[in-house]
């Protein structure tokens, strides 16, 4: 596959260029954090981070976005009916996303793209976008990608890979949107034995992960008798179900539908939801399947590392990005978690008779 | 590219006070534009979201027949914000549908076979749908014998009492409405609560009848050891289930039991399969 060289003092101009065609996304410094946001014009990405604090799942699944728009002014024409609201699928291209968020999509995709159903935000939104994914050289110790089917410079999910070579960015074209983006910013240089200098940096980049997980396991464990582990109550006990985990995750797709109205006239909205939350689930009548904090947190981790793993046999829900063990405020860790379940013999927690 | 959340416009057309405390009430639908009425073809079984526009949706079971044409029936308990508002409208106001949604009774698995149907309280909606399925002539011959036991707490907590009068006269299907209790001297059908009278009148499994039972937990819990007695294998009780939905495609995430949602892959689901997943509705 063809590298390109992109010296550092022409990626300014470069992305100048880019922005005459495309929206451009990236990481920039949000106080003493960076996060994932649509660059303003002229203002450059900021590569000097490990990763974002959320994830960049909002740059095709907002965290709120209007559906529809209605009115309910009954002297108006078609008061009371749904109308599309006005969207913006023009080209936009994420600058510096990390492999594990990229890769992260693909999982997602599985939700919103179905044959029977199809989410025409997520998938308009999805397909509008360009992902230049940015090679991890210095992974963080809550990395655990390599053993979640994901890497540091892992391809799946993105267009182009840049790797940072010091004075020079190495750009491995991945696809033909983009190997178009990346002529459409002037950036054509082919770089000398490019392909080996992306794979040194990567062997480097992959030695620096010492986190891992166990997951081999989990497809053949069945379902109830996880659901009935005894290690659930441990699990949850220090859980606040803050939501925090949900949030961050890249992975994470559920959400609420609500109406907003002002006045006479209103828009349906898609937002981010949490299955951390008792309201999630609450039935009108005051039941709630899932009425506990242990429930909530069971139906988290069942459902990135069992019912995903069973309903589309491709491995886990996660891409190994660490979030949310950095940022739980009473240190939930889904590594080991994963390895409670992933190693969980139901006849090990049976009582001995004596 | 079809959008799946996008409402079919409807007119409430009629809306009818089906129980003594007034908290249900059947709402009779139609289509604003003739067309959506045939994107809308359904099963007996399936549901709809219902779209109050500025409220939100509530996803409810299509209480009319697939061979009842030119509107669509829901009947609506008062429980939250949106049914709540729902019970406040009027005929002639404009809505939205969404649907049909969810799978269906396993109708081709039951040709051929005795049906019996199971119901309480207000979840006898979807079994309403069913019994005017089957009753239809062009379906009725498909079944054998069709047993009908539904009870409520009071007569006039029965839903659809007309259509229930009605069935009782008819000799292709063996009816047993049952209340928890009345004192109205003039009351001619059977007292008890519907475990009870499932023990009585239900006729026994020799493989070759399905029973369909929807009701409140309570009543779930108690008739299943009945069935069992009464020889049904797990793979001929067929149940309906409920959770909190919003989106009713499967992709929201909320109403899941296990891997299975039940909005897209069921609400149906037969026993044998519950048995196998975490019993979270």
């Amino acid at each position: 596959m063809k590298v390109i060289k992109i010296d550092k003092k022409d990626w300014a101009d470069g992305l100048a260029k880019l922005s005459g065609g495309y929206r451009l996304f990236g990481p920039v410094k949000d106080k003493e954090f960076h996060n994932f946001k649509e660059l303003d014009n002229g203002e450059l990405p900021d590569f000097d981070f490990s990763n974002t604090k959320l994830s960049a799942k909002s740059m095709v699944f907002p965290q709120a976005e209007a559906m529809f728009k209605y009115s309910l002014d009954e002297n108006e024409a078609d008061h009371h009916i749904m109308k599309e609201a006005e969207k913006d699928y023009s080209p936009r291209a994420a600058i510096g996303i990390r492999p594990c968020d990229a890769a992260a999509f693909l999982l997602v995709k599985k939700n919103f793209d179905t044959p029977e159903y199809k989410d025409p935000y997520w998938i308009n939104a999805y397909e509008a976008s360009v992902f230049v994914g940015l090679a991890c050289n210095n992974p963080c110790s809550t990395c655990f990608c390599t053993s979640a089917g994901c890497g540091p410079f892992h391809e799946d999910g993105l267009d182009v890979l840049l790797a940072d070579a010091g004075d020079y960015f190495l750009a491995k074209v991945i696809t033909d949107k983009g190997e178009k983006l990346l002529q459409a910013a002037g950036w054509n240089t082919e770089a000398d034995a490019g392909e080996d200098q992306i794979e040194t940096l990567k062997k480097e980049a992959e030695a620096k992960i010492t986190a891992s997980v166990n997951t081999d396991g989990l497809k053949d464990k069945i379902t109830t008798e996880l659901y009935d582990a005894p290690f659930w109550e441990d699990v949850a006990f220090a859980c606040l179900n803050c939501g925090t985990c949900t949030y961050v995750c890249p992975t994470c797709w559920c959400f609420d539908i609500q109406d907003e109205t002002h006045g006479t006239s209103g828009i349906r909205m898609k937002t981010w939801d949490s299955c951390m939350y008792p309201l999630f689930t609450l039935h009108g009548s005051g039941h709630n399947p899932r009425g506990t904090k242990v429930h909530r947190v069971r139906q988290r981790f069942m459902h990135k590392l069992k019912y995903y793993v069973d309903k589309y046999g491709d491995g886990i829900q996660c891409v190994g990005c660490g979030r949310c063990i950095r940022l739980c405020p009473v240190n939930i860790d889904i590594r080991k978690v994963c390895e409670l379940m992933n190693s969980y013999e139901p006849a090990d927690a049976a009582c001995q008779v004596a | 590219m079809q959008n799946p959340y996008l409402p079919y416009p409807v007119r409430i057309d009629e809306i009818i006070t089906e129980t003594e405390d007034k908290n249900l009430k059947t709402f009779k639908f139609v289509f604003l534009n003739p067309e959506d009425e045939k994107k809308f073809a359904y099963k007996s079984g399936q549901f709809g979201e219902l779209s109050v526009t500025g409220k939100g949706e509530i996803p409810i079971g299509i209480a009319s027949s697939p061979t009842e044409k030119g509107f669509v029936k829901f009947t609506v308990n008062k429980v939250g914000l949106v049914s709540s508002f729902l019970h406040t409208m009027k005929v002639g106001d404009i809505m939205g549908i969404r649907g049909p949604l969810g799978n269906w009774y396993p109708w081709e698995t039951m040709e051929g076979k005795n049906v019996v149907i199971i119901g309480g309280g207000f979840a006898f909606t979807t079994l309403r749908s069913s019994i005017i399925y089957m009753l239809d002539p062009a379906n009725r011959s498909k079944f054998k014998d069709i047993h009908v036991i539904y009870g409520a707490r009071s007569p006039g907590m029965l839903l659809y009492r007309d259509e229930l009068a009605e069935w009782e006269k008819r000799d292709d299907i063996n009816m047993h409405i049952t209340v928890d209790g009345t004192d109205d001297p003039d009351w001619k059908y059977n007292v008890g609560f519907v475990p009870t009278i499932t023990e009585q009148k239900a006729p026994s499994s020799d493989g070759e009848t399905y029973a369909i039972i929807c009701g409140p937990p309570i009543m779930i819990k108690f008739t299943q050891p009945v069935l069992d007695n009464l020889g049904y294998s797990h793979d001929q009780i067929i149940m309906s289930l409920e959770n909190r939905m919003k989106c009713g495609i499967g992709m929201c995430g909320r109403c899941n039991i296990g891997k299975e949602f039940v909005c897209k892959d069921g609400p149906v689901f037969t026993l044998a399969e519950l048995n196998n997943t975490p019993k979270e509705y």
